[in-house]
């Protein structure tokens, strides 16, 4: 169990990682407007979370992170991104269902927030996936990897 | 011998790649882009959506996505399984 | 040999640097990053491959309705194409890891077990 960096660092961390979460759903939120998507904001947090593995240490897992809770959550981005592309298959396989119809994500509008149809929710699926699968990787190295020395 | 069989292999494979590089089609002009001036025009009246990367990845070609989820849940789940073993026997 | 075919050349002398790292190098971490060299230099040959002269971006936000714009299709597979490369890197590093704690080295002339 080791304490990571110094003490300058690690208050630094404490206070940037929360800026680093918010940019990177921001990034995923708006993925149909700017560029960006699911696969770039879940890498942004990913670092995020690799920032918080090297300045805290592994002593940081069990106040900020858990490490069962991150491999449940990658289960669950996959099951939802497979199941919203099962959502439209009276028509086709990957059928964009809500597109240009009234309903929650049907604006005709293509500049607005809540348009997109199934966009907006594939891109949360697929960056919940990302996110949470480099940092149970990254956990998981980390980890094995020092468990060498301890022998 | 195996050596000098590697260098003249590596020489070949690499005069072979740059000057394919300078005789393939000129920068600037792809060829035939009838697909992707389909993707332009219609992107923002059929999904309505400004980027058209992201209609591409996850609305006109998603079932590629849908590989590369795949792809990367099972590098995942090969780490995990890899790094579990040797918990194992250390108990 | 024109200087607007650029882009291209670079893209093939990174694919070549990454061949060199991979068959001269006897560390296994130096393998490694020559591998994904390789990935680096076809992901740029597969966006530079989608160019238009004069275009601009595929978004339509705050951007001119009628300008000339670049092909979207090949930036969609660099994407998928960089996260396939992020995976290989993964499995092949916990590779590395696990033959350093077999053969506690990482030469690759004194890993022998499977050789004739």
């Amino acid at each position: 169990m080791n304490r990571g960096m110094s003490i300058i660092v690690r208050t630094a961390t404490r206070l940037v990682y929360a800026l680093i979460l918010v940019f990177g759903f921001y990034v995923i939120m708006h993925g149909h407007l700017t560029p960006g998507g699911g696969f770039q904001g879940g890498a942004v947090v990913a670092s995020g979370f690799a920032l918080v593995l090297v300045a805290l240490g592994t002593a940081g897992l069990k106040g900020v992170l858990n490490r069962h809770l991150l491999q449940s959550l990658e289960e669950v981005g996959a099951l939802a991104f497979l199941g919203l592309a099962f959502a439209g298959v009276g028509t086709a396989f990957f059928y964009n269902l809500l597109a240009n119809s009234g309903s929650i994500f049907g604006a005709t509008d293509p500049s607005a927030l809540a348009s997109g149809g199934l966009l907006p929710l594939m891109n949360w699926a697929v960056g919940l996936k990302v996110m949470t699968g480099i940092a149970s990787i990254l956990i998981v190295m980390i980890i094995g990897a020092r468990k060498e020395a301890v022998e | 011998m195996k050596r000098a069989l590697t260098v003249a292999g590596f020489l070949l494979v690499a005069a072979f790649l740059v000057v394919a590089a300078t005789t393939i089609r000129p920068f600037g002009e792809p060829s035939h882009t009838e697909m992707d001036d389909y993707f332009l025009s219609n992107c923002q009246t059929e999904v309505v959506a400004n980027n058209v990367v992201t209609a591409v990845v996850f609305d006109y070609r998603g079932f590629d996505t849908l590989g590369e989820a795949t792809v990367l849940f099972a590098a995942v789940v090969g780490v995990l399984a890899l790094f579990r073993t040797v918990r194992e026997d250390e108990r | 040999m024109t200087l607007g075919q650029m882009p291209f050349v670079v893209s093939a002398l990174l694919v070549v640097l990454g061949l060199y790292a991979l068959l001269f190098k006897r560390n296994l971490i130096k393998m490694v990053i020559g591998v994904s060299i390789i990935e680096t230099g076809v992901n740029l040959f597969l966006v530079t491959v989608g160019y238009r002269a004069g275009g601009q971006a595929p978004i339509y936000t705050y951007s001119d309705p009628s300008a000339v714009r670049v092909l979207p299709t090949p930036q969609a597979l660099t994407l998928t194409s960089i996260v396939i490369g992020l995976a290989t890197t993964a499995l092949l590093l916990s590779f590395v890891v696990f033959i350093h704690r077999h053969y506690q080295t990482l030469d690759a002339e004194k890993i022998k077990e499977l050789k004739g």
